[in-house]
């Protein structure tokens, strides 16, 4: 009864999803007010059903309710009841049920939260919303439906896939999809600006927040995967370049771009085809992302669910969106692009630059991503791209990027003084150049070309981003401070110089070590001791375990002990690595366990991971910056009234 | 105006081979063209010794199974148990193709996790890789004994699609040849 209450919301819902899609821009092309009044209600109400849709689910799997398809596939009586929640999203259908709650969720907060944007806008931009959900709940319903019955009901189900039963993957996908569905807004307010044709820095100021929202939960989202790959695979690894990643950096890296050239739009008047070029993009990248691990295209390490009807559905919406946006664009953008100059040396000379390399270190990762199957339809042959073709590819546009970050944050708009430029700069590039030669060497004892130029941009960019907090908190009295905005985006840099550091510093002085250990014996890694102590076996909840002891020593003295276990799961009968990680804010010990080799011996991968943290780390300081720029004052559009006419008209000139 | 264009053309571009990927069924069963044919000519040094070399002519007169395989794949340690356990019921003999990898770690991954090769070859630059059509590792090539390549297979292997994509090749359509 219950999962028939989801399937009839579901359809309630695509019948709400149609009027929002349908009405509010019908009412918006004729100046219709009580068509486009509708938007609000319309988004509401389709918020509701989804939401009843997705807790039918829920209570489905809660209640172990194996007389559901997908509940008896992906669940099983003996899953702890937080994997039974996590294993709504835990495969595909449900977790396209998933993508459209989000989607209906940051609808719902454009509708609350658009109070102060012009009636017809605010209409076109819940409409495209409600056209985009109308996509998703009719491949939902057509191809994927999450309800569907088993007759008759299993007796028990055939469990979670091991890998998803964990705390970081139990929320890394949410927060994704967040990220993923949370560039629609941006899509959806760059549509309403090409249908209406009207493209002011207001528009760029509205859709600011909503873009580096969506953005920082993007940041935490990859984030976390890469975390919970490090932890959970097995082998110590941060970022595979496996297609699957690549279809979640791909529309980070736009939406970085996004977010830099929505600054110039904003401030300047500038580059406003191009940033609705970009916004499109952003979007379009994630439903690439979304067809690329649904369909089996593209075989990876993660491969989902695969279906051609299901790829084939995708496929067919992606080309509705994306084609449709582009002739609006080619119709549209030619008549919206401002002619206002900028010096050479200027903010918005940078901002380009950070751009074009963004887009085209994007351009390089679906290439990367693609160029195996686009060859291959060429002409039959085959190329082959790995990890060591992405990690020299990568570095071509997003080092002079990080190097220029650093000298952009500090340009002024319009024009900037050589001089005065010089007087800032120095004092972060000399202090850059000195540690970049002075840590490895003071450090890790050793040092390269790669080290200098890796550290060394680390901290020019660690430096130049503090300057203006510093400086802010010098001279309180008097000046008029940082802006929330200014103080977010000097965060969002210090992360990524963290970021650059730690990748840079794991990549040089890791050490990986493979042996066969047996009971009793000790091994010496980074100089720490590690010995085996004990072998056991372990009981979870539903799965058996293997367990080792090791004990990690430093100088003889004990530093800690960490037990790596070998999990079979019960019913799918998989083995499962879960590493032991003694964690410390510079350095990271790993101890996996490998396979039996006879004799009572084991395989053990050890690892000693400087700095490792400053990876994840750096992802939650740019995430922070993010949030503490959305609250900016100015974006708040409750005084809409004076600000509109304000900055407007003060910057005319 | 072409800027303004120019985006449209290159989406219209990409979803054609898009939409000709799908249509080309399961990717998993990649029609290479290869299959039917005689496998490419190759000779690499081995693993464990670069003066000694291995090529086609150790395939020849058996069933073979060609693994490409590197140690920075994550397919490649998933299907490494049930290579050992495959090379332990001595049916066929597997040779290795290491791809694109450095030698002090593919020989590590060998002595810790067990080595299930007759023999590895070592192909640093990929060069076989490219000639064999490799499109990422793991990747698995049945050869039978007259030389000619009879199933591909991508990603990891496991016993099912042993059983069930190689098994019947070699008992059944194999011998035809």
């Amino acid at each position: 009864m219950i999962p028939e209450i989801g399937q009839f919301a579901m359809i309630l819902a695509l019948s709400l999803a149609i009027c929002q899609g349908v009405l509010p821009l019908l009412g918006a092309h004729r100046n219709d007010a009580a068509m486009m009044g509708i938007a609000r209600t319309a988004a509401t109400g389709q918020f509701l059903f989804v939401a009843v849709a997705f807790g039918c689910l829920t209570y489905a799997f809660v209640t172990d309710d194996f007389s559901v398809l997908y509940v008896a596939n992906h669940s099983q009586l003996s899953l702890p009841t937080v994997y039974k929640v996590s294993a709504v999203w835990g495969a595909h259908e449900g977790s396209l049920l998933m993508w459209i709650l989000i989607l209906a969720a940051w609808t719902l907060a454009v509708a609350r939260f658009s109070s102060g944007l012009p009636e017809a806008f605010a209409a076109r931009v819940i409409g495209v919303l409600g056209l985009l959900s109308i996509g998703f709940l009719l491949f939902a319903i057509l191809t994927s439906n999450p309800f569907d019955r088993l007759v008759p009901a299993a007796a028990d189900g055939a469990d979670l896939n091991p890998l998803l039963q964990d705390p970081g993957l139990a929320i890394h996908p949410p927060l994704l999809y967040i990220g993923y569905v949370g560039f629609s807004v941006a899509f959806a307010f760059a549509i309403a600006a090409m249908l209406s044709g009207d493209l002011d820095r207001r528009w760029a100021k509205w859709t600011r927040p909503w873009t580096t929202l969506a953005w920082l939960f993007l940041t935490l989202g990859i984030a976390l995967g890469s975390w919970w790959a490090y932890y959970e695979l097995g082998w110590g690894g941060w970022w595979f370049w496996d297609p699957v990643e690549n279809a979640s950096f791909m529309p980070w890296l736009i939406g970085t771009a996004l977010i830099h050239s929505l600054a110039v739009t904003e401030r300047r008047g500038l580059f406003k085809s191009w940033t609705l070029l970009l916004a499109i993009t952003a979007f379009s990248l994630s439903l690439l992302g979304t067809f690329l691990v649904r369909s089996g295209i593209i075989v990876s390490v993660h491969a989902f669910a695969t279906d051609p009807t299901r790829g084939f559905f995708i496929l067919g919406f992606l080309a509705v969106v994306v084609l449709g946006a582009l002739i609006l664009y080619a119709w549209r953008a030619p008549s919206m692009d401002s002619e206002v100059g900028f010096g050479l040396l200027s903010r918005e000379t940078f901002l380009l630059l950070n751009n074009v390399l963004l887009v085209v270190a994007t351009a390089l990762v679906l290439i990367g991503t693609l160029a195996p199957l686009v060859i291959e339809l060429l002409d039959g042959s085959k190329i082959s791209i790995g990890p060591p073709w992405f990690e020299v590819a990568f570095l071509v546009p997003t080092l002079p990027l990080v190097l220029l970050l650093g000298v952009g944050m500090h340009t002024a708009w319009r024009t900037q003084n050589a001089k005065s430029w010089l007087g800032v700069l120095r004092i972060p590039a000399i202090i850059a150049l000195v540690i970049g030669f002075v840590v490895p060497l003071l450090f890790y004892g050793r040092s390269s070309l790669l080290l200098v130029v890796g550290c060394g941009a680390a901290f020019w960019i660690i430096a130049t981003s503090v300057i203006l907090p510093l400086r802010s908190i010098r001279r309180e009295k008097g000046s008029t401070g940082i802006t929330r905005s200014h103080l977010g985006m000097s965060i969002a840099h210090l992360g990524m110089g963290l970021f650059v550091l730690g990748v840079t510093v794991v990549s040089a002085f890791s050490i990986e070590t493979d042996r066969a250990m047996q009971p009793g014996q000790t091994l010496e890694v980074g100089g720490y001791e590690f010995e085996l102590r004990e072998l056991r076996d372990v009981q979870g909840a539903n799965y058996s375990a293997i367990e080792a002891v090791v004990e990690i020593r430093d100088d003889g003295e004990v530093v800690g002990e960490l037990r790596p276990q070998k999990r079979q799961y019960l019913v799918q009968k998989n083995w499962m690595t879960e590493a032991g990680i003694d964690a410390s804010w510079n350095k990271d010990l790993f101890v996996a366990l490998g396979d039996q080799l006879g004799n009572g011996a084991w395989s053990v991968r050890i690892q000693y991971k400087p700095l490792i943290r400053f990876i994840w780390l750096g992802a939650l300081v740019m995430a922070l910056g993010g949030l503490i720029s959305v609250s900016d004052r100015r974006y708040r559009l409750r005084a809409s009234k004076a600000a509109e006419a304000a900055p407007a008209v003060a910057e005319s000139a | 105006m072409v800027r303004y264009i120019a985006p449209l053309v290159v989406v219209i571009l990409l979803i054609g081979f898009l939409v000709i990927g799908l249509t080309r069924g399961d990717p998993r069963a990649l029609p290479s063209p290869f299959i039917g044919k005689p496998a490419p000519q190759f000779e690499l040094p081995t693993l464990k010794d670069p003066e000694v070399r291995i090529g086609s002519t150790n395939l020849e007169g058996k069933f073979s199974l060609i693994n490409v395989w590197a140690t920075w794949c994550a397919g490649c340690r998933q299907e490494h148990g049930f290579l050992l356990d495959l090379a332990a019921e001595n049916n066929i003999p597997i040779y290795g193709i290491n791809w694109r990898d450095t030698r002090p770690k593919a020989l590590q991954w060998i002595a810790q996790l067990g080595d299930p090769y007759v023999a590895s070859g070592y192909d640093e630059t990929g060069r076989v890789g490219i000639d064999w059509g490799v499109y990422g590792a793991p990747e698995s090539f049945l050869v039978s004994g007259d030389g000619i390549v009879l199933h591909k297979h991508l990603g990891p292997l496991s016993r099912e699609t042993w059983e069930q994509d190689f098994l019947p090749l070699i008992e059944g359509g194999g011998a035809s040849r």
